[in-house]
């Protein structure tokens, strides 16, 4: 079996299943990431295995969606309409998360890994038309996976009759233009159709009504990168790494207050004392953490103390600090930094990105936008902050997506568990 | 015209979607139009609606839409400085005020040569590496990441010398 050879590769304690980049040198070179296994699996599963057969693979490995929202990914391809076609696959490569800046070194520097994970998806759905949709900024990343798109064409492993069968796909890049909105799934689809980014209302869900009206599975780039080992290594050795709640191995981007932030690969499970201070070196000037946000600008604010660092990192656990993991973007604040300035930023962030198509999102960051501006200038008074916890609250549950939602969980829980702050921010 | 202009990548651009959805071109035509002058100018959109079939006022909302496309003139290039959390607390904030008391000039302005505009924008997946910015200009974006006010002075004047 072609998979044993990555085993053994990866038999290494703790080599990386995503970044492998960083173990393999140039492994951004077709060759050589041939020569590490690559393409092995698509060709085994294009050559050798039914489309389902391929889903059910990622389904047992208890593979879940990497942009945030951690839906199993076998699932959701197996919810694709087979009675309406074309089938769409779509790459969301759209990163704009604050805090979240790992598919970007993914696409940078293991692009076939990725592009293969796209194909994989593609076969198993039955698309042959795929797009990446890349944040307008990720211009020249778009252009270097245009390079690579046209290796794989030349390789064979993209194009008419793949591996002589009657199977041919197609990948397309496609650049946004700046709107975080569009990392929305169906937003995504809006802008690439040519509209504006604005989401859909659900239901009908993509797997039934996507791209161009048709059946489209949307997966994130972390998530798809995975998808080539599994196929190649088997669902059992996925689900050997992580926790039973979250399997497999997760992209921590690590930014804020650390003295080394950066992307870490690490299994599901491990502790934010291990992130914080094992791979991200502490604290700057050797301050205490104060807060953390797991899950970038969209994130609960999580009070520290050792219990909190102490907590495994995985989609339930984190769920039990009243917070979600989200992208698994987590954001270090320490002591010198007060929570009526951190939510000034992130309302700052989602005013400037709600897309204005429902009120209570478009109106609620308006207010909210005044209100944390106020209380950070020194001119607010105690019932601004009242006021400002009033309007977050009558946005949640009340907005079409999940940027509206998002924006209140900064505000709701800063200003309830860290009440310190406000009392010192205002004037009465 | 666009198509005159740029047949090639129009071509190319047009190539990339299923033809009954055309429309899905919008987005990259809009960066061709904006590529010699910085900004999409009132002929240029109305070339893309011809091109697409769509009317004019919709290729107009994405212009509005969309923060990398521009309907008004501005510097050479647009140094966009992230000054979102992850970045504002590495010190991006005084970075980009110093930045502005060097050139001269406040967020939003352009220096007088007409070489840069600073902006001040939202997260571009680079939070390990604040202070940065992108530079968008006639050779499109480009990251700059772990920058100092010096480093930066640097990059404006070699970018002096880029002849068009
Ligand atoms: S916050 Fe500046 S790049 Fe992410």
């Amino acid at each position: 079996m072609k998979g044993k050879s990555f085993l053994w590769q990866n038999k290494r304690l703790m080599a990386h299943i995503l970044f492998r980049h960083r173990d393999i040198p140039d492994i951004n070179k077709l060759d050589v990431y041939k020569k590490n296994g690559g393409f092995a699996a698509l060709k085994n599963a294009v050559t050798k295995m039914k489309p389902a057969e391929v889903t059910d693979v990622v389904k047992n490995s208890g593979l879940r969606g990497r942009g945030g929202a951690g839906f199993p990914t076998g699932m959701k391809w197996s919810f694709m309409d087979s009675k309406s076609w074309p089938h769409y696959v779509l790459a969301n490569a759209d990163e704009s998360e604050p805090g979240t800046f790992k598919d970007r070194e993914i696409m940078e520097n293991n692009p076939f890994q990725f592009l293969e994970g796209v194909a994989l998806a593609s076969y198993a759905v039955g698309a042959n038309l795929a797009y990446v949709y890349l944040r307008g900024e990720f211009w020249q990343v778009a252009a270097f996976l245009d390079e690579k798109l046209a290796e794989m064409e030349d390789a064979g492993y993209l194009g008419e009759n793949l591996f002589g069968t009657d199977y041919s796909l197609k990948i397309h890049t496609h650049l946004g233009a700046g709107a975080y909105i569009c990392g929305e799934e169906t937003a995504l689809m809006e802008s690439l159709e040519g509209k504006r980014g604005q989401p859909r209302v659900r239901p009908p869900f993509p797997p039934s009504v996507g791209l161009y009206g048709k059946p489209t599975v949307i997966n994130n780039v972390e998530t798809l990168t995975n998808v080539p080992l599994i196929l190649a290594n088997g669902a059992d050795w996925y689900k050997s790494m992580g926790t039973a709640d979250s399997a497999g191995v997760k992209i921590f981007s690590l930014s804020g207050r650390v003295r080394k932030p950066g992307n870490y690969e690490l299994p599901f499970g491990t502790t934010f004392r291990q992130l914080i201070y094992e791979n991200g070196g502490g604290v700057q000037d050797g301050r205490p953490v104060k807060a953390i946000m797991p899950a970038g600008a969209s994130s609960s604010l999580i009070v520290v103390d050792d219990k909190t660092l102490d907590t495994p990192m995985d989609y339930a656990f984190v769920r039990t600090l009243g917070a979600d993991l989200g992208s698994a973007s987590v954001i270090v604040i320490d002591d010198t930094v007060s929570i009526d300035w951190v939510i000034n930023k992130t309302i700052h962030f989602f005013k400037h990105e709600s897309c204005g198509k429902c009120t209570p999102c478009r109106e609620g960051n308006y207010w909210m936008r005044h209100l944390t501006e106020r209380i950070h200038s020194g001119n607010g008074y105690s019932t601004d902050v009242d006021l400002l916890l009033n309007v977050a609250k009558q946005m949640q549950g009340k907005c079409l997506c999940a940027l509206g939602e998002f924006s209140t969980m900064a505000v709701v829980t800063g200003i309830e568990r860290f009440p310190q702050d406000f009392k010192k921010a205002v004037k009465a | 015209m666009l198509l005159e202009k740029y047949p090639k990548e129009v071509k190319q651009i047009l190539s990339k979607y299923p033809p009954e959805h055309k429309r899905s071109a919008v987005m990259p035509l809009l960066y061709l139009a904006q590529r010699e002058e910085g900004y999409v100018n009132k002929a240029a959109m109305q070339d893309i609606a011809q091109l697409l079939d769509v009317t004019e006022t919709e290729v107009a909302s994405i212009v509005g839409f969309y923060t990398l496309y521009h309907d008004e003139k501005a510097g050479k290039y647009r140094m966009q400085v992230c000054t979102d959390l992850p970045c504002a607390l590495r010190g991006a904030d005084e970075f980009l005020n110093n930045l502005c008391a060097n050139l001269g000039v406040k967020v939003g302005e352009t220096t007088e040569d007409g070489l840069v505009t600073i902006e001040s924008v939202m997260c571009l997946a680079a939070c390990d590496k604040a202070p940065m910015f992108q530079t968008q200009g006639p050779d499109g974006i480009k990251y700059h990441e772990n920058m100092t006010v010096d480093r930066t002075m640097e990059l404006i004047e070699a970018l002096k010398k880029v002849k068009e």
